[in-house]
């Protein structure tokens, strides 16, 4: 089954990390993650870029409303997520631990996929979606 | 998560810093006293926090234990000597509850742009507001600021301890702000942020205390995010945040091995940062939907035109010249048109860009750049003896090293090709 792990965390925390924390971070997800490839257990991957450059489009009214910002305003913020394969909960459970140990603090969101389809865009795009 | 390590520690105090130290500001009206309080809870948060966890929230943890300490030292002073600074303990009846209430307020959003805007007090010289907000909104040490800088610790302490006794004594507005006055205090702590980031970004690739100042633009943006969370719907703080991101975006490709100042068109885009050049584009196209301009918001359309372009002859100038155009009602400066001349000269060829930049030589006669972009037009022009007094002029008006160093590549070459006529 295909498990979605949402990372949340304080983006004013993590926006705080030195240039080499977050290095030192992100090699130490490359392992985890490098480990479920060899496993042929990962999905895509994706670190989003902060909530300031987000922009949320409330569909509530007509027509809909184009606000500046995340959705909710929250403590802890949507920051990324995998998808993963996994036999079960218990082992969804074990990979967010695996990764919750290569970078410290903050959520994981651990919720099963309904439907999913992984597009046309990824290949070319792949590491930085920027362009 | 259980026990946090130190690093994520280190980060949550430096993330929770301005908005702790702008409430205890608001509590007792002392800067010195907001930043005791805060060092005091900061020593407390790193005894009790790898021990029990991390609070839910740290900045309220840390307001709350930082307001604490300081009323009880308050209160023991006052028994020693009988001078009770009453007007210094106001706000402090209201109990923890509301401590955390007001952060999810609008208040704390005032907290902060009060803690940024009494560093860009109009007294105050540039270098002096940059330092302060360094030291009491980042929380750098003053050795840290000293290095970015190139002086002393001890100058740089006298230059801080100055400009904090200077806004002690004016006055500090704590009522929170009308509309009209919330707008000048963002607008003066924009220009203070992207003074800081261009200490930064002035910085030569190695030598001048690089390693120290480039982490200075860094810092700006940090500070620029910071204010647009608070504020995520103005479009010049957007575009502030933007111009900085795509300049930025562009650190690694700036100098060559040597150090010196490698110019737009020559510069390897394969080196340009992409995450920062999409955040960077993500915002201006954020703030054109606003449809407010702002000299913020141009400077960095025309950064987005360059970073869109794959190759330097993608650059769609035409667009740069327009938006330079806007720019220069917006925010009239001949610096504004000697680099709308730039784009002149890719669109109508050297000859007018000249003609466009003589006119400045009065006003721009101390301007490094204004002699290195005149040589350039009239190395193009073929006119090498009139260049090569401008690079001359150039490079007894450079700033840092890298730029002398990228003049003295073009003296070099026209000294070659001489040699070369020569033979």
């Amino acid at each position: 089954m295909l498990y979605a792990i949402l990372c949340y965390h304080r983006e004013d925390v993590v926006g705080a990390w030195s240039k080499a924390e977050d290095d030192a971070v992100m090699a130490k997800l490359a392992m985890v993650q490098e480990k479920l490839a060899r496993q042929g257990r990962l999905g895509p991957v994706a670190r989003l870029l902060p909530t300031t450059a987000a922009t949320t489009l409330r569909k509530d009214s007509e027509p809909p409303l184009v606000i500046d910002g995340p959705f909710a305003e929250t403590k802890e913020q949507l920051l990324g997520f995998y998808v993963i394969d996994c036999a079960s909960l218990d082992e969804a459970l074990e990979t967010a631990q695996d990764l919750g140990r290569a970078n410290p603090g903050g959520t994981y969101e651990i919720r099963p996929i309904g439907i999913f389809r992984p597009g046309t865009v990824l290949g070319s795009k792949t590491e930085n979606a920027a362009t | 998560m259980g026990v946090p390590d130190m690093a994520w520690i280190d980060a949550a105090l430096r993330a929770a810093r301005p908005q702790a130290i702008g409430a205890l500001l608001r509590y007792f009206r002392d800067l010195d006293t907001a930043e005791e309080a805060f060092q005091d809870a900061c020593l407390r948060a790193l005894k009790t926090w790898p021990v029990k966890g991390p609070p839910r929230d740290p900045a309220a943890w840390l307001i709350f234990v930082g307001r604490n300490t300081a009323v009880d030292q308050l209160r023991r002073r006052r028994k020693q000597a009988p001078l009770p600074p009453e007007e210094m303990l106001s706000d402090l009846d209201d109990a923890e509850e509301a401590v955390v209430e007001q952060l999810d307020g609008a208040q704390y959003r005032d907290d902060i742009l009060r803690l940024l805007f009494i560093c860009c007090h109009p007294e105050l010289p540039a270098t002096q507001q940059i330092a302060l907000a360094l030291r009491i909104v980042s929380g750098l040490t003053v050795p840290q600021i000293a290095r970015a800088f190139l002086v002393g610790e001890s100058a740089m302490e006298q230059r801080i301890t100055r400009a904090k006794s200077r806004i002690a004594k004016a006055e500090v507005p704590f009522e929170a702000p009308g509309p009209l006055e919330r707008a000048e205090r963002l607008a003066a702590v924009a220009a203070m942020i992207y003074l800081l980031f261009n200490e930064g970004y002035s910085a030569s690739g190695n030598g001048d205390g690089a390693a120290m100042r480039q982490p200075l633009a860094e810092e700006a943006i940090r500070l620029a995010r910071l204010l647009l969370r608070l504020y995520p719907a103005e479009p010049e703080i957007m575009g502030l945040t933007a111009l900085m991101l795509l300049q930025h975006s562009r650190a690694a490709a700036r100098f060559d091995a040597e150090g010196a100042l490698v110019l737009l068109d020559d510069q390897d885009r394969s080196l340009w940062n992409r995450p920062l050049i999409a955040e960077g584009l993500a915002l201006i196209d954020k703030a054109m939907r606003h449809a407010r301009t702002g000299p913020y918001q141009v400077q960095a359309a025309i950064a987005a035109l360059h970073a869109r372009a794959e190759r330097p002859d993608a650059t769609d100038w035409a667009e740069i010249d327009l938006l330079y155009e806007t720019l220069e009602r917006l925010q009239p400066s001949p610096v504004v048109t000697l680099n709308r001349a730039v784009a002149v000269s890719k669109l109508r060829g050297p000859e007018a860009a000249l003609a466009m930049i003589e006119p400045l030589a009065p006003r721009l006669g101390g301007y490094f750049n204004f002699f290195g972009v005149k040589g350039a037009f009239l190395l193009q022009l073929g006119r090498k003896e009139e260049a090569r007094v401008a690079f001359d002029q150039a490079i007894a008006l450079a700033n840092t090293a890298a730029e002398a160093a990228h003049i003295r590549l073009h003296l070099d070459r026209l000294m070659r090709d001489n040699t070369t006529a020569a033979r």
